[in-house]
């Protein structure tokens, strides 16, 4: 079994959001990790690999910039076997439409059963590359997995809807995305963290995967932001300092707006 | 994707000097990734294990499976770290607290690195791959209610008995000696200090704990008592004789120390910082008060120097250069550091730097420990001027 897995460098989480005036991207020159939704991604895919026939592959793939490396070694750290990197200047700037066919040209060079995402990216909060990416490849796909189970060459899935859960089942090959709550991605190991390094890394250019400049980065995009403001403060919002009464003055609050009776 | 032409980063209060520059990438995950663990498994609890006085023992097996027990030993079931990956794991750990960091420097630097580095290959083969795992626990015995800073002092002796040895005498202060499936206890014979394994369980071999610690709580402290203890002749380190034994072993300890005291000053900065920047008084934050920025710039100053210290001896070490006087120097510049930062910082969150709701006066109070254990802050100063005036003062 072939597995991909995509994964995202973002901003570090804890660090906090600046968005560049000028360009209005955000701004990705401080500290960059994984995109923590990516772990639970890579996590259900080293579940699957754990229980298929020798030989199951997990390859770890980005659309990133060259200095990604410590990400795809923290990819790899987690679980998995190879890493295939796009790393071309010309990237930069690309919307969803830009970045999807540049995954979708790197994912089509191989033949993988399976194709994972994380649900999001903790940075642009999109939710899409993984339909994005099924639609150019024109392979089935299911979002939201909140578990599944490997039967043979199809896949029995758990989807996360707003009502509850959906059972379906998805033929091989497939594309998928995992909710966060699929598992609870382990810790890389010390061993594992030493042997990332040694593991097999290939960086591409455009060139190598049949892209031209002009199909990704900012005139391969289809969307262009022309202004960011901030949402609106709320001006219905009441902030309390609890001096001993906070419970009842909440209570209050909330007697009069009718929520609780 | 954006690419910035800026030569110049702003400044990071959580990496003024920019150090994580000199780290490699292997490095740098090793630390996120115990940093990410402390932040999951035991920020949240330690508090209340430092006030109840225990530290739970399911955490070693979790440590073993990171891969952080022995890290930086070779072979039998131990991955290999370099010293500066070993360090920086120490400052992670002990960012959470010194307790946590003293377990595991007894178990990978006292006790796996004793068998490891003294033990006969049977030894080695029968404990190491499960210390490594966290499944067996050892502890390391060689102060004494009478011989602390002098351990050439020490009365516990063991005497020949045909093929056996028996010893007899009282260790003092010994972390994890309770929870310890294996001790090393370095004891007098008619042939100089040689080093034993002391199974737990062992007939007269009891192990009671040290009550009323107000340092160093989430963490055990026991006497091992030994009373007429039998032990065949193969529990003792074949080769190894004099101080020269232990004393290689603290010396491992200590060079993790020099980086965990730089841990705990970090917890307490940045818990300083974040509380004078979001307390008010008098209308504003106490933060913008010129007498607490002298005081966070102190601790800014101390955490950066502690680091740049601990950095370079670790260099040395995977150079294979590194002199115990290096080391001492680390272990008297950076835990003097560390708890004057704790100090310091304690007295910025006022009222609340007293409470276990917030990190520092833990750290305060175990860094007490941490001056005092591994050679005390004196001892090392002696160390250093021993080392530069060429004239031994302690001796
Ligand atoms: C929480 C904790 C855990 C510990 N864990 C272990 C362990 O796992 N294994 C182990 O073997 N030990 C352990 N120790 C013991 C520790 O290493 C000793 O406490 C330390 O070596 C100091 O010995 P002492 O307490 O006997 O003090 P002493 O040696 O009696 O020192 C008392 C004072 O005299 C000073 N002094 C001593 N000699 C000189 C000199 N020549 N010149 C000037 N001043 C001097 C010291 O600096 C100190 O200020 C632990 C201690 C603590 C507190």
């Amino acid at each position: 079994m072939k597995i991909a897995v995509c994964v995202k460098e973002v901003p570090d989480p804890t660090a906090e959001k600046r968005i560049d005036p000028d360009t209005k991207r955000l701004v990705r020159s401080g500290e960059n990790t994984l995109n923590r939704y990516d772990r639970h991604a890579i996590e259900e895919a080293v579940r699957l690999r754990e229980g298929a026939a020798p030989g199951a592959e997990i390859a770890v793939v980005l659309v990133a910039p060259a200095s990604a490396s410590r990400t795809v070694d923290k990819a790899l750290a987690q679980g998995g076997d190879r890493s295939v990197h796009l790393a071309d200047d010309g990237l930069s700037g690309s919307d969803i439409v830009a970045t999807s066919r540049a995954l979708a040209a790197v994912l089509a060079r191989d033949s993988y059963d399976l194709i994972v995402f994380g649900q999001q990216g903790s940075d642009a909060e999109c939710y899409v590359m993984a339909s994005a990416v099924a639609e150019r490849l024109a392979r089935p796909c299911v979002t939201q997995v909140a578990a599944l189970a490997l039967d043979g060459s199809s896949l029995k899935v758990k989807r996360q809807v707003e009502t509850g859960y959906e059972t379906l089942e998805v033929s091989l090959p497939a594309v998928i995305s995992v909710s966060d709550a699929i598992n609870e991605p382990r810790y890389p190991s010390l061993p594992a963290i030493m042997g990332a390094k040694r593991k097999p890394h290939e960086v591409l250019s455009l060139a190598d995967v049949g892209l031209a400049a002009g199909d990704v980065g900012v005139d391969g995009s289809r969307t262009h932001v022309s202004a960011l403001s901030k949402p609106p403060t709320r001006g219905d919002s009441v902030k309390l300092e609890d001096d001993g009464t906070a419970a009842e003055k909440i209570l209050a609050f909330l007697v009069e707006r009718k929520v609780v009776a | 994707m954006s690419r910035s032409s800026t030569t110049t980063r702003p400044i990071n209060p959580h990496d003024y000097l920019e150090i994580d520059t000199l780290l490699d990438d292997e490095e740098r995950l090793v630390r996120d990734t115990v940093r990410q663990w402390v932040r999951d498994r035991v920020l949240p609890e330690i508090g209340h294990w430092f006030e109840e006085g225990y530290l739970p023992m399911e955490l070693a097996p979790e440590l073993g499976k990171l891969g952080l027990l022995g890290m930086h030993l070779e072979g039998y079931g131990c991955p290999g770290a370099s010293a500066v990956a070993y360090g920086l794991t120490c400052l992670e750990l002990e960012a959470g607290d010194s307790g946590l960091r003293s377990l595991v420097s007894v178990q990978g630097s006292l006790a796996m690195f004793a068998i490891h580095n003294w033990g006969s290959e049977e030894q080695r083969q029968r404990w190491l791959p499960r210390m490594a795992a966290g499944e067996a626990l050892g502890c390391f015995g060689l102060t004494e209610p009478d011989a602390g800073s002098d351990p050439g002092a020490m009365r516990t002796r063991a005497r020949r008995d045909g093929d056996d040895w028996v010893i007899n005498g009282t260790k003092m202060w010994i972390t994890n000696g309770s929870v310890a499936d294996v001790a090393v206890v370095w004891a007098q014979t008619d042939d100089g200090i040689r080093g034993f394994l002391v199974e737990k369980g062992a007939k007269g071999f009891t192990t009671p704990d040290i009550k009323h610690k107000i340092s160093l709580r989430a963490s055990i402290t026991s006497e091992l008592v030994l009373e007429d203890v039998r032990v065949p002749a193969d529990a003792m380190f074949p080769d190894v004789r004099g101080l020269r034994g232990p004393l290689s072993c603290l010396n491992e300890a200590r060079y993790g120390i020099v980086w965990g005291a730089v841990g705990a000053g970090r917890a307490c900065y940045e818990s300083a910082l974040e509380y004078a920047k979001t307390r008010i008084a008098f209308g504003k934050p106490i933060g913008g008060t010129q007498i607490q920025q002298q005081k966070l710039a102190e601790m800014a100053l101390e955490v950066n120097r502690g680091m740049l210290v601990a950095l370079q001896i670790g260099r040395l070490k995977d150079a294979g250069t590194v002199r115990p006087e290096h080391v001492s120097m680390g272990k008297f510049g950076n835990v003097r550091g560390a708890l004057e930062i704790a100090r310091s910082a304690r007295t910025v969150l006022g009222g609340n730097g007293i409470t276990l709701e917030y990190p520092v006066i833990r750290h305060m109070n175990n860094l007490e420990s941490v001056y005092t254990y591994e050679g005390t802050h004196d001892v090392h100063a002696l160390v250093i001027g021993g080392a530069v005036t060429g004239i031994q003062a302690f001796r």
